[in-house]
């Protein structure tokens, strides 16, 4: 099972601030010498370049791919757990609300997944994820049972749509299970938690929030304490349902436990089925929404299916049997090839999603979007549609 | 029928087609195993042998830098040549064999690795992985056999010219890394079809002369002028490395396949050769050498070259732990598993190098051939 991220605007206009890394454009005779003695240092290196050996000294070091070292990991409730990550000094900052993709190597296989960030710009630099382990996934079991400070993971610049307009207003947030991650980084923003209490800033005065928050039990409930903080300290109005307690939550009795549903913009957060819900919900009464999605989505691993080549937009389908190679070869892709039986590497391509079979080893190769996994295509069949950038 | 089967006593003799193919699905059971088996020990493995490659070969740039003094110059130098040698075997070589692709990270991957030698990575891997795994051993096929310049079977017609090959093969191995990069560019093959002025020849020479340009501008330019007053030392400082380099890993590549006893074959020998088959030509097409964990590491693990042959893509530091199982395997099967010293090897290797240069008989050791029965033939492919 494979959790990945989706976001959809429904309705809604947000001025999203993308903050880019400074540019330096070469300009004087300072940057004309900087410029040089990087030429020299790239013919010192060949055929490496100077960053493969100051990665050894400093991966989070400027002008570095950008990297996170994990610092701290706290425990939230039995299967969740925040992960707070120094990240590299390109790190270019974030709205809360919006997700970061963190790459991690598992049992030594570096696999990305998008987390929500759960918090505002941090005074000490640092971000922090919460991640709630889900059956059989091997990422969120990993960070939140497994890891350990001082791991180095692999990061992308946060990004994401689903964030506050910076003026104020009335918004309902309804959040399912760890949906309430994305939610949690924008209250925390607006009202942070001093040691002395809940600080009221006058910038958060215009906000108005009514916080809907679904779980399966009180003790599965990520961040509750903290929600209750607020809720008791009247800046937000909470409306905390359990299904062990109240039942599964029906959509339309939120006009009853939210009476002035008409005039708030909401944003969702959960399983898609709550979403698709609300998505009709709302539409029927013209009411504002804003959606991000974790989707669940379990690869069934089958036997052949649609192999698509996105540099030239062929499909094919692919018997289970037989190599990618083969079938797409037949149906006349120019694919690169070698020893065609698994041992030169020379059919290496990469698979943007989807699942293959080693032919060899029956063994199962997955790839949600943007893994890019690279596999031998003469050894490897199609289980299910996949996706592969040739 | 293969060359080897021509020798009075095929090593294979006593197999039948059903113990090949069993043999096969042994072998097919190991690499099964440490397949599951492999995870983040692994992963440690080959980042703290990279991260120490690259602080070793800093260093040693750095007191280079000083080469003028004598202590410094061989000190560096030192450290240089194991730096070179450890990134040609232990790191390169099985990058590029794919050994850690499945952790999936794009700085440690077949594809993208380029390696300090003369040949460019992509050619190497053309020649390297493709026709030498492929082919091991087959005469005519396998350019690693002889580099296409030396008389390397019995079989072979004995012509005067070969007795120049013991200092033909010494000079190659002093500059073994542009041999390696003219028979990647199959110079003799384009010589012989005359398409030495093609453009797809013309376009892969660019890349390899580009490649020895920026090699050279680095080792003889950049960082000797980098060296103020030890301009010159430096300069025979990387040369020496170079040198140190090239004549370890032509030692090491000529005792995996090269000394005595290690079976070569017949181009027609491998048509419709079943995996199983494959699997025997690797196991009698090699050699291992026999030492200590250092001397495997800068070996870059091919002293389990048996291994290393039939599983080029398992990470190399996986062979030593496998290597009693296909022993195991070789003694029930009656299979010499053939293995010795690094001097013993070495001297294995340069004695057949000398003895093919004579004709046949000269030295009074080769092998008589003798007709052997055929072996049963199969009429399945090669299955991946």
């Amino acid at each position: 099972m494979t959790l990945a991220r989706r976001h959809t605007i429904v309705e809604y206009m947000a001025t999203t601030t993308f903050l880019a890394p400074e540019t330096r454009g070469p300009r004087g005779f300072g940057s004309r010498l900087r410029a040089r003695a990087l030429r020299v240092a790239e013919l010192a290196a060949t055929p490496l370049v100077p960053s493969d050996y100051l990665d050894v000294f400093n991966p989070l070091r400027a002008g570095a791919d950008l990297r996170g070292r994990i610092e701290e990991i706290h425990p939230e409730t039995a299967d969740a757990a925040t992960i707070v990550i120094r990240p590299g000094a390109d790190w270019a900052g974030h709205v809360p609300g919006q997700y970061l993709r963190i790459g991690i190597d598992v049992d030594g296989v570096r696999l990305w997944r998008a987390y929500s960030l759960t918090h505002g710009p941090r005074s000490d630099g640092r971000i922090s994820i919460t991640v709630k382990a889900v059956p059989d996934g091997k990422v969120s079991n990993h960070l939140v049972h497994r890891a350990r400070a001082g791991t180095l993971v692999h990061l992308e610049q946060a990004a994401g749509e689903f964030v506050l307009p910076t003026d104020g207003g009335k918004f309902l947030f309804v959040t399912a299970g760890s949906g309430i991650t994305p939610v949690i980084g924008m209250l925390r923003n607006l009202f942070p938690v001093a040691e002395s209490g809940v600080v009221r800033l006058p910038r958060s005065e215009p906000y108005d929030i009514v916080v809907v928050h679904v779980a399966p039990s009180e003790p599965h409930s990520i961040f509750i304490a903290n929600l209750r903080e607020l809720h008791d300290a009247g800046l937000i109005d909470l409306v905390a349902r359990y299904d062990d307690e109240h039942g599964v939550l029906d959509v339309a009795d939120l006009a009853d436990l939210v009476p002035d549903l008409q005039e708030r913009t909401t944003f969702a957060c959960g399983p898609a089925g709550l979403l698709d819900a609300l998505g009709a919900h709302h539409e029927e009464r013209g009411l504002k929404l804003l959606t991000e999605q974790f989707r669940v989505a379990t690869l069934v691993a089958g036997e052949g299916g649609t192999v698509t080549f996105t540099g030239n937009g062929t499909s094919i389908e692919a018997d289970g049997s037989r190599p990618i190679l083969d079938e797409a070869e037949e149906a006349g892709v120019l694919m690169p090839s070698g020893c065609r039986m698994g041992i030169c590497y020379g059919c290496v391509l990469p698979m943007r999603e989807g699942s293959v079979r080693d032919l060899r080893t029956g063994e199962i190769t997955t790839a949600v979007e943007g893994d890019n996994v690279k596999i031998q295509t003469c050894i490897s069949a199609a289980a299910g549609s996949c996706s592969i950038d040739h | 029928m293969t060359v080897l089967q021509k020798k009075p006593v095929s090593p294979i003799d006593h197999l039948t087609a059903e113990d090949i193919e069993q043999i096969g699905r042994e072998l097919d059971a190991i690499r099964a195993e440490v397949v599951s088996a492999r995870g983040e020990s692994d992963a440690k493995y080959i980042r703290k042998v990279i991260d120490t490659q690259r602080k070793l070969e800093l260093g040693s740039r750095a007191v280079l830098l000083f080469s003028l003094f004598p202590p410094a110059w061989i000190v560096g130098t030192a450290g240089l040549s194991v730096a070179k040698i450890l990134e040609n075997m232990e790191i390169g070589h099985n990058v590029m064999h794919g050994q850690w692709d499945w952790m999936r990270d794009p700085k440690i991957h077949s594809t993208t690795w380029e390696w300090d030698n003369a040949s460019p990575s992509e050619q190497w891997k053309h020649s390297h992985n493709e026709l030498h795994h492929n082919f091991t051993n087959v005469v005519g096929k396998d350019n690693d056999l002889g580099y296409g310049i030396m008389r390397v079977d019995e079989d072979q017609r004995w012509h005067p010219v070969y007795l120049a090959q013991p200092l033909w093969n010494f000079i190659n191995a002093c500059f073994f890394e542009y041999g390696i990069a003219a028979y990647d560019l199959e110079i003799g093959k384009n010589v012989k079809r005359k398409t030495l002025k093609s453009p797809e020849f013309k376009a892969r020479a660019k890349v390899t002369l580009r490649k020895i340009r920026n090699q050279f501008k680095k080792d003889y330019v950049v960082h000797p002028i980098l060296s103020g007053p030890s301009i010159v030392h430096t300069l025979s400082a990387n040369f020496t490395a170079n040198l140190v380099r090239n004549l370890w890993t032509h030692s090491v590549i000529m005792c995996g396949h090269f000394p005595e006893g290690v079976q070569t074959f017949e181009k027609h020998s491998i048509d419709g050769e079943t995996k199983g088959e494959w699997y025997v030509r690797q196991m009698l097409g090699s050699a291992n050498i026999s030492g200590s964990k250092a001397m495997h590491i800068m070996t870059g693990n091919l002293s389990f070259q048996i291994e290393h042959h039939l599983f080029p893509d398992l990470p190399s530091n996986r062979y030593q732990e496998i290597a009693p199982k296909v022993k195991d395997l070789f003694d029930r099967y009656g299979l010499e598993y053939k293995t010795g010293s690094l001097p013993r090897q070495v001297a294995s290797a340069w004695h057949k190098v000398i003895r093919l240069s004579l004709p046949n008989n000269f030295m009074g050791t080769n092998a008589t051939p003798t007709p052997l029965p055929e072996r049963a033939s199969s009429p399945s492919t090669v299955a991946a």
